[in-house]
């Protein structure tokens, strides 16, 4: 029995036979070509990226429809090295300099940034070495004319071992039949944990030499929780993983089994389990994960990477097709969240010494009605394709709401005035996430229909800690006694008022505040589509009286990491 | 026709060589201008991932952006947003 220790990627732990995936070895000759060959080769290197082109699309596409939008980005950074001029140039003026073959130039050209990037000390930078070498290996292949061997040809279940993983690698696997992975090489936002992560089985990364000591199937342990993979367990190891294993199994199960449950607690509190979205093709893992609704739905992305406005119409199509895929479960619109950490290209924004206390939000949306109100009047005539809410975020005071509100009266009057239908009684809530919201919440609730709590500036806001600063991250605790308090007061305040309060930061996705949130009366959390089953699981597990004593006695302890051991320590004693 | 040179403090705190590499080569891109970034060694191209990647420019690195055509004056203003956005999205 031998213990290699690595980097803890993915969580989970798999026992199972090792497979190895040898690094592929292009071998590359140095041909001398006469003058009149030199256009056959740039019309074969020209052939070869628009082939690789079109395989990268490809791979993204279904990476995009089987993982998400996310990981199918990746390939982003692949089709700019494909596109990249500087590097195409070269390769180029090379061969007609040299009259070598092209694909000996390319790989010379190619070694040679490699070997640049290698010396720049970057985290991230070494990321993007790998999505060099992965494209230039497309490349190559194509101009030697090989066809790629893959982890397409699986046929039982194993545990991947390789120097590294590439997405092509991945993209090209079996899904079902690999149970985890062990690489050589890489780190905690490596190619290999992303995939492990969404794959939702455990990796251990950064393991050295882990392909000279693992040898072709052998039997394999990966520990994705403490980042230990064991080669040739002996007997007593092997029993006691397998007892985890099965336990992880069987909770994970549990999970599922009840996503399409309703979220009710034992003595018949119904919660609504909602989730955040950017997208709107996140609409299908939304309702894959049994989402009784979307608490969030940012509309920033309208505004990214974009020179010039979005019109009304693209607002409106998103908007609606949302309202009408997730019908009749209801759809919360945030308007326009733009400033703080989020960058805008249109406008000419001065830099702040202070953005998250500046002009941003719903203080941006109020000096620009324009934009505004071009964003009210998409909501609206959306509002009639489903059942459609909206939200302004970060609202200080009474003021603002009225103002807001007396914007978007302005919008409904100009669509009347078009004979444009829309639903009239369209529910407006306010986003509580600014400390002196949360003590007023009792005056705002006068003039909102809902409240939803947005954790993540709640907290930065109240304990004063900039969430982005490494040196003070420390002090960002959600389970402070003082959010704690601010969060019942805005709870107790809407409850007066007789109007429902969700939560869609980061603090109401976190299986261990679950109990204690549902304890303080939170009516609605949301939060992203993955953490549906756990939370629900939670919910049904208690009564809505031990929620409150756990609420209850929360509230009484006086540091954040006391709050956050409690509830830890209470969640395991309910999910046992 | 218009040249402009614009000298910009690398404020991002991975510096030119993480994502914001990225962005500012799709930016830079969507422009017709001719668009070099150099700093105290090297001048490279502003449409190339390689190139930028290669300046390997950290945060507080002063580098020279040059956008030369039609559309200069927008390329450098949307480009030195990138630069002095103090962290990405």
């Amino acid at each position: 029995m031998i213990e290699l220790k690595g980097i803890a990627a993915a969580s989970g732990i798999s026992i199972g036979p090792a497979y190895k995936i040898g690094k592929e070895e292009l071998v590359i000759e140095r041909e001398p070509i006469k003058e009149q060959d030199i256009p056959i080769q740039i019309q074969l290197f020209e052939e070869s990226l628009i082939k690789t082109r079109r395989e990268i699309i490809e791979l993204q596409k279904r990476i995009g429809l089987e993982m998400g939008q996310e990981e199918a980005e990746i390939f982003d950074a692949h089709l700019l090295v494909l596109e990249d001029r500087m590097l195409i140039e070269e390769v180029i003026s090379r061969l007609k300099k040299e009259k070598v073959n092209v694909a000996y130039i390319f790989s010379g050209v190619l070694k040679k940034y490699i070997d640049v990037f290698s010396k720049i000390e970057d985290e991230y930078l070494k990321e993007r070495i790998a999505d060099i070498n992965d494209v230039g290996k497309r490349i190559l292949r194509h101009l030697l004319g090989k066809e790629k061997k893959s982890l397409g040809d699986l046929k039982e279940k194993v545990i991947v071992v390789a120097h590294d993983l590439s997405p092509s690698d991945t993209a090209a696997m079996h899904k079902q039949l690999v149970s985890a992975f062990v690489t050589d090489i890489g780190g905690k936002t490596s190619h290999t944990a992303i995939m492990a992560k969404s794959l939702e089985i455990p990796a251990v990364v950064g393991v050295e030499e882990a392909t000279v000591k693992i040898k072709p199937s052998d039997l394999l342990i990966v520990d994705g929780n403490k980042g230990i993979v064991i080669i040739d367990p002996d007997e007593k190891t092997l029993q006691i993983y397998g007892q985890e294993e099965e336990r992880l199994k069987g909770i994970a199960q549990r999970f599922l089994s009840v996503k399409d449950a309703p979220a009710a607690t034992i003595d018949g509190r119904t919660i609504d389990i909602y989730a955040n979205i950017e997208f709107p093709d996140e609409v299908p893992s939304v309702k894959l994960h049994g989402a009784m609704g979307i608490g969030l739905y940012r509309t920033e992305f309208f505004y990214m990477n974009r020179k010039d406005l979005p019109l009304e119409e693209e607002h409106y199509q998103a908007y609606k097709y949302v309202a009408e895929e997730m019908k009749p479960y209801s759809v919360i619109i945030r308007t326009l969240d733009l400033g703080g950490d989020k960058f805008l290209s249109q406008f000419e924004i001065p830099s702040e010494m202070q953005p998250f206390l500046g002009w941003r939000a719903i203080r941006f949306c109020l000096a620009r009605p324009d934009i505004f109100k071009l964003q009210l009047r998409a909501i609206l005539r959306a509002s009639v394709h489903g059942n459609l809410k909206l939200m302004y975020p970060m609202i200080s005071g009474i003021e603002e709401l009225e103002q807001a509100n007396r914007i978007l009266e302005e919008a409904k009057e100009e669509l009347r005035n078009k004979g444009i239908p829309f639903n009239n009684d369209i529910p407006v809530g306010a986003m509580i996430e600014v400390p002196s919201a949360a003590m007023t919440a009792d005056i705002l609730a006068k003039q909102a229909d809902f409240f939803s709590i947005g954790t993540n500036d709640l907290i930065q806001y109240s304990l004063a800690v900039d969430r982005v600063n490494e040196k003070v991250a420390y002090l960002y605790e959600p389970a402070h006694p003082a959010v704690l308090r601010l969060i019942k007061n805005i709870i107790d305040a809407a409850h007066n008022a007789h109007i429902k309060v969700g939560m869609c930061g980061e603090m109401a996705g976190e299986p261990s505040f679950a109990l204690m949130l549902l304890g303080l009366g939170l009516d609605e959390f949301s939060m992203p589509p993955q953490v549906i089953p756990e939370l629900k699981y939670i919910i049904r597990c208690v009564t809505f009286k031990q929620a409150q004593e756990i609420a209850h006695q929360a509230l009484m302890l006086s540091t954040g990491r006391e709050v956050e051991e409690f509830s830890h320590a209470k969640l395991n004693e309910v999910l046992k | 026709m218009a040249l402009i040179r614009k000298k910009i403090v690398v404020k991002n705190k991975q510096g030119l060589h993480a994502r914001p590499a990225a962005l500012f080569v799709q930016v830079a891109n969507k422009f017709d201008s001719r668009i070099t970034v150099s700093n105290d060694k090297e001048e490279v191209n502003g449409k190339s991932i390689m190139g930028i990647l290669m300046l390997g420019a950290e945060k507080g690195t002063l580098i020279v952006i040059e956008a030369d055509g039609e559309d200069a004056h927008s390329a450098i203003s949307e480009l030195e947003k990138i630069i002095s956005a103090e962290e990405e999205k």
